[in-house]
């Protein structure tokens, strides 16, 4: 159930995180939790200090962490692996890409502080190309984590998953969207608010949003449809196709750079399948992070609902 | 060690080196030089000292082997197919299109061998894990690595030297083979690794470091590594790269190199021979 009405989780995700890791962990004593000295900035110190048989703290050498998680998946085990993005993607690329994904292994990979979320970090710590590259392992799949319910929905559901899976995370809160109980279906895109002007298809950060985005624009009279494609390999094709038939235009709004994640699988989907209809990708163009608090670089990166309305009402000029 | 099993991995060793070579001749190309370096100490480990069944290759108890220098994957394939995990004639189709036998060493496609490498360093993260994995799962099971010398260039394996102590991974035997040649030339001209055995000992390994082309060193070494409890044991094998193939071990840039003709040919019947006169002790 969608319960979205702009006010943020309760709960930081990071706590979130560690407080399910835990559970997952009791429930299924295979799956092993491996981090790379950050397990007090993901919720999970606590956890690693009581079960040190299942919590495995490999130091800052993410390298040697994608390797042996790629070797407890390959003896029999079910590792969930989390540093911040960058390093869980840039810094180790080759480590999740054969060691995991090419030896036929399998791993849960969490990366937080995606994009402008890592703030204070800044550009060495803010990833805005993790996506496309764990977009580019076969048969991997990468999600873009919305709230604090699919987080801790989808932690459960990968437990069983093959090869390279990516989650992307903020450490701290984004807007509530979904219950608690809602069925999240990996692969599945949700529609979050219908509209048959145009549809804004977004992920993570730039849900919340294309949200604000919307309803702004119904006070100037537009009826625009939210997407939240949380799956962004693979994307929800069959969704994508029918919005682009029943609204005639799309934005897609990613907290990424623009080449190689969400918008281009977005765009791939409608030029393979010859839906030729006004389109524009919202996310980061030709430039690397910096720092500063997290507002001021959702501005300084176009990262706003305002950008995402003033778009709109320039793609539906192309309609 | 009795005379008699002492003969019989000499035997052993000299099957996996005719047959590295006869898989290398028929492409006529490969890296040869440190699969042949390497063939004595896989000849110990599957000769006797590795608990595991050919028939039931992904038998949950079983001991693993990483070969972190996956380019040595057809000595290691000789050994599996001597071993009868598949037939010998598959080696004759080492890197054809559609083979089961890479240059470098593929889960995937190989029984018998445990994970994929190639890319190098990266194997012995992935023994560690295997190793974790065996000590959660208690059933006694060991993990053998092996290394190249020119592949601890990388940092990977240093990373992965710090922890396998940190965590005291007593289940974790990790050769080096020490040939003293990497692709460019001569270790010591590349990048020099001064004094191997020394470094592990600094990193808190059990270390040790032996003829790696000895036979009976090597099980020596072998035995004494199986029994240290409480940390992860090192062996460093010096060893000639071509070890065994005077051709190989002769020509300079031997890490891969063209193998065809007159060289190939004579190679064989000299590896032929030499099995022949151990068959006649």
């Amino acid at each position: 159930m969608i319960i979205y009405d702009g006010t943020m989780d309760k709960e930081a995700y990071k706590n979130v995180f560690g407080r399910v890791i835990e559970q997952i962990c009791e429930e299924d004593k295979d799956v092993v939790y491996l981090d790379c000295d950050l397990m007090n900035s993901f919720g999970t110190l606590g956890f690693w200090q009581r079960n040190k048989a299942q919590a495995i703290n490999c130091g800052v050498a993410e390298a040697n962490m994608m390797g042996i998680a790629a070797g407890l998946s390959a003896g029999g085990k079910k590792p969930y692996a989390h540093t911040f993005g960058p390093f869980a993607s840039r810094r180790c690329f080759d480590q999740v890409f054969l060691s995991v994904g090419y030896g036929g292994n399998s791993v849960r990979i969490f990366g937080s502080d995606p994009g402008v979320t890592a703030a204070f970090n800044g550009g060495t710590h803010m990833p805005f190309e993790d996506m496309a590259l764990m977009r580019a392992v076969p048969g991997s799949t990468v999600i873009d984590v919305t709230d604090s319910a699919m987080l801790e929905s989808l932690m459960r559901q990968i437990k069983e998953s093959c090869g390279v899976t990516y989650l992307r995370t903020t450490r701290k809160a984004y807007p509530a969207v979904y219950s608690k109980d809602h069925d999240f279906k990996i692969g599945r895109g949700e529609v979050l608010r219908d509209g048959s002007d145009l549809t804004v298809i977004a992920c993570g950060l730039m849900v919340g949003e294309s949200l604000k985005a919307a309803a702004a624009l119904k006070e100037k009279g537009l009826d625009v449809r939210v997407v939240d494609m949380f799956t962004v390999k693979p994307a929800d094709a069959e969704l994508v196709l029918r919005c682009a038939k029943e609204t005639g235009a799309i934005i897609t709004a990613e907290n990424h750079n623009v080449i190689g994640g969400l918008g281009d699988a977005v765009g791939s989907v409608l030029l393979e399948n010859e839906a030729c209809i006004p389109m524009k990708k919202i996310g980061v163009v030709e430039m690397f992070g910096s720092v500063g608090p997290q507002d001021y670089l959702q501005e300084y990166y176009g990262l706003t609902a305002e950008k995402i309305a003033a778009s709109a009402l320039e793609i539906l000029k192309k309609k | 060690m009795t005379d008699n099993e002492i003969r019989e991995l000499k035997k052993f060793a000299a099957r996996i080196r005719l047959e590295t070579v006869k898989q290398i001749a028929k492409r006529g190309f490969g890296h040869i030089g440190g699969a042949l370096s390497i063939v004595d100490a896989l000849a110990v480990l599957y000769g006797g000292v590795m608990k595991i069944d050919p028939k039931n290759p992904d038998w949950a108890e079983r001991d693993k082997l990483v070969m972190s220098k996956g380019h040595a994957g057809p000595a290691l394939y000789s050994a599996l197919a001597l071993k009868g995990y598949f037939p010998v004639e598959t080696l004759g189709t080492l890197n054809q299109p559609g083979t089961s036998l890479p240059s470098h060493c593929d889960h995937k496609l190989t029984p018998g061998i445990d994970v994929t490498t190639g890319s190098l360093g990266q194997g012995v993260s992935l023994a560690i894990g295997l190793a974790l994995a065996q000590r959660m799962d208690g059933r006694g099971a060991r993990t053998f690595l092996i290394t190249g010398d020119g592949e601890l260039n990388e940092g990977q394996p240093w990373e992965g030297a710090m922890f396998a102590v940190h965590h005291k991974l007593d289940g974790l035997v990790w050769f080096v083979d020490y040939n003293h040649k990497q692709l460019d030339g001569d270790t010591e001209d590349i990048l020099d690794l001064g004094d191997l055995g020394a470094k592990f000992d600094a990193f808190g390994w059990h270390t040790q470091t032996t003829n790696g082309n000895d036979i009976e060193a090597v099980r020596t070494a072998v035995d004494k590594a199986l029994e240290v409890s409480g940390k992860p044991s090192c062996i460093v094998l010096n060893t000639k790269k071509g070890a065994g193939v005077p051709s190989v071990e002769n020509t300079k840039y031997n890490h891969h190199m063209v193998f065809e003709g007159e060289m190939a040919k004579e190679s064989i019947s000299f590896l032929e021979s030499a099995l022949a006169v151990l068959e006649g002790e």
